[in-house]
């Protein structure tokens, strides 16, 4: 794709035209392309607005916050693939080092030689298995073999593409290896290659030949290698590959194993009943297949959730809202952790392109630096904040003069704001804590209580000290508790914890609790429980004072992403819904004031194609022409007054647009010619949508 | 048994074949008569035909080894195309004679080349005086490539004026193959199944050298009393052989029986063989797993066959489009509006109860079903608004890519596309039981 000619024209932010091409862009930037690519963006990010709102920083501070983000979650992917990629790793090498044992014992003899198969259940998210298989083949490329081969469905349509594919990509590594044989392959590719196994075991025995009599100083990378290593074949999409071509394949080398040392890797999306249903047992019984396990989707999305949004180390948050909009498209529809992603980084370049102060969302350092360079208007915007707003109002009056006036007092005050909202997060992981914490048993709750100490002592915060010391009371009297043995039988009050459990909301735990309280009044309580209701209070009274909603918090917009509505429009596009709004409602899209209706009547000025759109919307399943044309030269002609309509006869300019409308909505899908009765066409659509 | 007699051959090569060749000894004498001497002309064509594992490629590749008759072997899955093949013939004959592989490199993209060069090649080799053998492995593939390759290669003997003769190994019968313009009639031979006996009596030849031929045959025996009732490959056999024999042997290296105690050996290896027939042998497990319980002396319960992984995850409209694909696919249409709409008129009992009592839906198969037809059950199916957003389409692609449904009848898109249901009731019964969506009403009317 070409990029698109910059357009200097100063584009309302309401309409983020060229939006997608520019996403596009930045997301596939190959590097020669780069630098172009980089200043349209940055032209982006100053379209509409002077450059007195530090556009240039805030391209300059997204550009950075993504390149971080980028490369802690391929650091994430691959430590969470790790312990697959080493079985798989594992795997390769028992198998083939079984294979390399030319034993002459007995068994060895009559076992047929099977071609050692991994069979790799990736999950559903096919869109995700990209990025696996590039890094298992680099790591199997490191560790196991040169000579990796990736195939795909689409590309294997018969045997002879699939052997064409294999070659040219098996050839092709070997190059890449050791580029002083140019020559040769030139050579080879001037006589036609012959896509046959037997050409790929000339070319096997060559290139192990030659490795082999290689001086060992020459030897960079089959050092690691095994030796005459192995040739792996990955399936990337098992279930798209026609059962012939697998069949075929898998005859053909499993008859030249011994010469070919070849290991398959299928990649499964759903079952790996899947084999059983492609291959017949005289196929898969030349196949020794082992199982391996991808981690689900789900546990890789949240860790990449804590260790993204769950952490201090990242500025940029997302408001509930928006989180919630990624995890649903994620849960509802794809379960595709890399569009998790993409749809978390166009939160962060809309987030940095509309929002002015964004300039701040940096490290804590950082931002200090920034917000005493903070230029008049950007203060001004400061103002505008409804956050800021509702800050001001709840402040004293000499001092609400004092912030709107004085930019540098308003400075000092975003510090805090940075301050809190930091250490709000911190505290995230411990709202999970003190739910289970209220209804435990006393060993779960003490052993709770230390690891609570433990979060809070490693954060950096003064304000916790105290709170630490508090901990620590409760826990030493836990321990005297527990050394005088007056731990009593609890076994009534569970089952009435137990309901506590199902309450998740905070408010009605504590009405719960309140009322189990009372209710219990008449029976004595024992220290055990005292002491377990103090803390639990504690605990609640440290959670309100420190966890407060986001978006309470003054100045939270500076962090937070919350236009939930543009991301949905973005990532959960509704193409079916458009088009009907546009050829139902056309002045949504044209802008035009005549085109303006209320609701049901068809205003004579739209666009052919709505007027025949709005018309077939009232018809059954199978239109007919005439009624239809009729309708439109009706609507059409409305204007002209009652002599026009006269005339019996339709004019020929209008029968031209009426059938140009109609192969219109034809070229559109929403009807086609039925074969049922000639001067009728069918509708493909039902319903108002 | 008769023994193979044969003036053109030494007694003691014919003799050396008969024992690499047990239970085939009539088929090799009646190849060996057809045959002739070496100078002799014989049948232009032969096809040879008989089950899997039925000694076709064995038998052909040993007898004319063993008797060094200049041959050609090709196996015609592996040469896919004609122009593979017949390049690979040439190629082979040219290092049919040479002790050292000379890879020049042959263009032949015709019959009519392959006639010449072929020629070339035979007077090149000084072949002209004995008859060249032409063994086509697999020739069922022949029928995949241009019409013209069988036909001719049936009567290549005649086109290129040769002493050749072309011999085609397959696992099904000559009528499947002949050509509806007709053809050259090749003579015909059939390799009958090896029966319980020959299969004990081959599978015992090959037995280990630290045991006696008597105690492995005796392992066959019970070997092929688990398996014979479902497996008749040889090789197959061969192989689980191999693979549990270890386990069998296991009781006598520890002292607890000797070789002639069968009880105790039978008692010892029946519950593993059968085992094994539930694992191993449907390649649940692979057999170097199976190889590594034996060893470890672990139960075959801790390892999960793949059947075992049969749950697919899937994402939550997924699910509720995998539902909906499956009613649409077995329900009939005129019922939707019984099942899907809230204020429906009644339909007569009798009509409509007459009409499934004669066949279960199950039993017919899915049927296709347009797209619009799913979105529509899919929205009444599921309890809040579903937005027909792209991402509901793009998921019903993938769910085509996964092979959960399939595409009917590829022709436009814009005609609207109609897919079918291609998962099971199981696989939907456990989805449903996801949802705690067990739609009743519908499962009475469909249920098999």
């Amino acid at each position: 794709m070409s990029p698109p000619p910059f357009a200097p024209l100063p584009l309302p932010r309401s309409i983020p035209r060229g939006w997608f091409g520019r996403y596009r862009l930045e997301l596939g930037a190959r590097e020669g392309r780069h630098e172009h690519v980089l200043r349209l963006q940055a032209d982006y990010f100053r379209e509409g607005n002077n450059d007195s709102e530090d556009s240039g920083l805030r391209f300059a501070t997204c550009q950075s916050l993504w390149k971080q983000i980028k490369s802690e979650t391929e650091q994430i992917q691959e430590e969470l693939n790790k312990q697959l990629f080493d079985n798989l790793v594992s795997f390769l090498r028992r198998s083939h080092s079984e294979f390399q044992e030319k034993t002459t014992e007995w068994t060895c003899q009559m076992k047929s030689s099977e071609i050692p198969t991994a069979a790799l259940v990736l999950g559903v998210n096919v869109t995700d298995h990209d990025l696996t298989f590039k890094s298992l083949s680099e790591v199997l490329q490191n560790n196991i073999t040169p000579y990796v081969a990736l195939l795909q469905a689409k590309d294997c349509p018969g045997i002879k593409n699939l052997m064409q594919k294999l070659m040219g990509q098996l050839m092709n590594c070997y190059i890449d290896v050791d580029t002083s044989d140019e020559e040769d392959w030139v050579q080879v590719s001037q006589n036609r290659i012959r896509c046959s196994m037997a050409s790929l075991i000339s070319w096997y025995e060559n290139i192990t030949k030659k490795t082999d009599s290689e001086t060992p100083s020459k030897k960079r990378t089959s050092s690691r290698h095994l030796q005459s290593p192995p040739v792996v074949v990955i399936f990337k999409d098992m279930e798209s590959f026609t059962t012939k071509v697998l069949q075929d394949f898998l005859v053909i080398s499993s008859q030249h194993i011994r010469e070919l040392p070849l290991i398959l890797i299928f990649g499964i999306a759903t079952s790996p009943m899947i084999i059983h249903s492609l291959l017949p047992h005289s196929v898969s019984s030349l196949l020794c297949i082992e199982l391996f396990q991808s981690l689900s989707c789900k546990e890789h999305l949240s860790t990449i959730i804590d260790k993204l949004l769950l952490t201090t180390q990242f500025a940029f948050k997302l408001s509930e809202k928006v989180l919630q909009v990624l995890i649903n498209i994620f849960l509802y529809h794809d379960f595709s952790v890399q569009n998790f992603i993409k749809g978390f980084q166009l939160c962060i370049v809309e987030h940095f392109c509309s929002q002015p102060l964004s300039v701040l969302c940096c490290r804590l350092v950082e931002a200090k630096k920034r917000v005493n360079s903070l230029s008049h208007s950007q203060c001004e915007n400061v103002r505008r904040l409804p956050s800021f707003r509702r800050y001001v109002e709840s402040q004293v009056s000499e001092k609400q003069i004092a912030l709107l006036t004085a930019d540098n007092f308003l400075k000092i005050r975003e510090l805090h704001c940075a301050c809190l909202e930091n250490r709000v997060w911190e505290t995230e992981e411990y709202e999970s804590s003190l739910q289970l914490a209220r209804m435990l048993n006393k060993s779960d709750l003490v052993t709770m209580l230390q690891k609570c100490v433990e979060i809070f002592a490693s954060s950096s915060g003064k304000e916790f000290d105290k709170v630490v010391e508090k901990l620590k009371e409760f826990l030493t009297q836990f321990q005297k508790l527990e050394v005088a043995g007056a731990c009593q039988e609890r076994g009534e009050s569970v089952s009435s914890q137990k309901e506590l459990q199902k309450k998740t909301d905070l408010y009605h735990l504590q009405k719960t609790l309140l009322e189990l309280k009372e209710s219990r009044r008449s029976k004595k309580l024992t220290k055990f429980e005292m002491l377990r209701f103090e803390v639990v209070d504690f605990i609640d009274n440290l959670v309100r004072n420190y966890l407060v909603p986001a978006d309470h918090k003054t100045l939270h917009e500076i962090m937070y992403f919350n236009t939930a509505s543009a991301l949905r429009e973005h990532l959960n596009a509704a193409p079916r819904i458009a088009l009907h709004t546009a050829l139902n409602n056309p002045y949504c899209y044209l802008k035009n004031q005549a085109l303006k209706s209320d609701g049901g009547t068809i205003s004579n000025k739209a666009p052919d194609i709505c007027i025949v759109y709005k018309l077939h919307l009232e018809c059954g399943r199978l239109i007919n022409l005439v009624d239809w044309l009729e309708a439109f030269s009706t609507v059409v002609m409305a204007v002209e007054g009652p002599n026009a309509a006269a005339s019996d006869q339709v004019d020929d300019i209008i029968h031209a647009r009426f059938i140009r409308a109609v192969s219109e909505l034809e070229l559109l899908g929403f009807i086609k010619p039925s074969k049922q009765k000639t001067d009728h066409v069918a509708r493909l659509t039902w319903g108002g949508c | 048994m008769p023994n193979l007699e044969h003036p053109a051959y030494p007694a003691a090569t014919l003799l050396r074949l008969e024992s690499l060749v047990p239970c085939r000894e009539s088929q090799v004498s009646m190849l060996l008569s057809i045959f002739g001497e070496r100078q002799q002309f014989t049948f232009p064509s032969i096809f040879i035909y008989g089950h899997t594992s039925s000694g076709k490629t064995y038998v052909m590749q040993t007898l004319l080894n063993t008797l060094q008759l200049p041959h050609v072997f090709v196996n015609c899955v592996e040469y896919f195309t004609s122009r593979l093949l017949l390049e690979e013939i040439l190629i082979q004959l040219q290092n049919c004679s040479f002790e050292t592989k000379h890879a020049s490199h042959v263009l032949c993209d015709t019959f009519n080349d392959f006639v010449r060069m072929f020629k070339q090649a035979v007077t090149s080799q000084d072949l002209q005086d004995q008859t060249l053998y032409i063994v086509l492995d697999r020739a069922e593939q022949l029928r995949e490539m241009e019409a013209n390759i069988l036909p001719a290669f049936l009567r290549l003997q005649e086109l290129t004026d040769r002493n050749v003769t072309v011999v085609l190994l397959s696992e099904i019968v000559w009528e499947l193959f002949r050509p509806s313009t007709g053809c050259f009639e090749p003579f015909t031979l059939y390799f009958p199944d090896y029966s319980i006996g020959h299969l004990q009596k081959i599978l015992s030849h090959n037995h280990p050298p630290e045991y006696s031929a008597d105690f492995y045959a005796a392992y066959i025996n019970i070997l092929l009393g688990v398996f014979y009732m479902v497996c008749r490959d040889l090789k197959e056999l061969q192989h689980l052989a191999a693979l549990n024999f270890s386990k069998y042997c296991e009781p006598v290296v520890r002292g607890e029986a000797n070789e002639r105690d069968t009880r105790k050996l039978w008692k010892n290896i029946e519950p593993h063989l059968k085992k094994a027939m539930q694992t191993v042998y449907l390649r649940e497990i692979s057999s170097s797993q199976w190889e590594r319980l034996q060893r470890d002396d672990g139960e075959p319960g801790q390892l999960k066959g793949l059947s075992a992984h049969a749950h697919v995850e899937l994402p939550y409209y997924s699910k509720f489009l995998l539902i909906a694909a499956y009613l649409a696919s077995y329900n009939p249409v005129r019922t939707d509006k019984r099942f899907f709409l809230k204020h429906h008129g009644k339909i007569k009992k009798t009509n409509f109860m007459k009409k499934h009592e004669k066949t279960s839906n199950h039993l017919l198969g899915p049927k296709p079903f347009p797209l619009d037809r799913l979105l529509a059950i899919l929205y009444s199916i599921v309890d809040n608004r579903v937005a027909p957003t792209a991402n509901i389409f793009s998921q019903i692609t993938s769910l085509v890519t996964l092979q959960l449904l399939s595409l009917v009848g590829h022709n436009d898109q814009l005609d609207g596309p109609r897919y079918k249901c291609t998962v099971s009731l199981d696989f939907i019964r456990a989805i449903a039981r996801f949802f705690s969506l067990l739609h009743l009403k519908e499962g009475q009317s469909i249920g098999p």
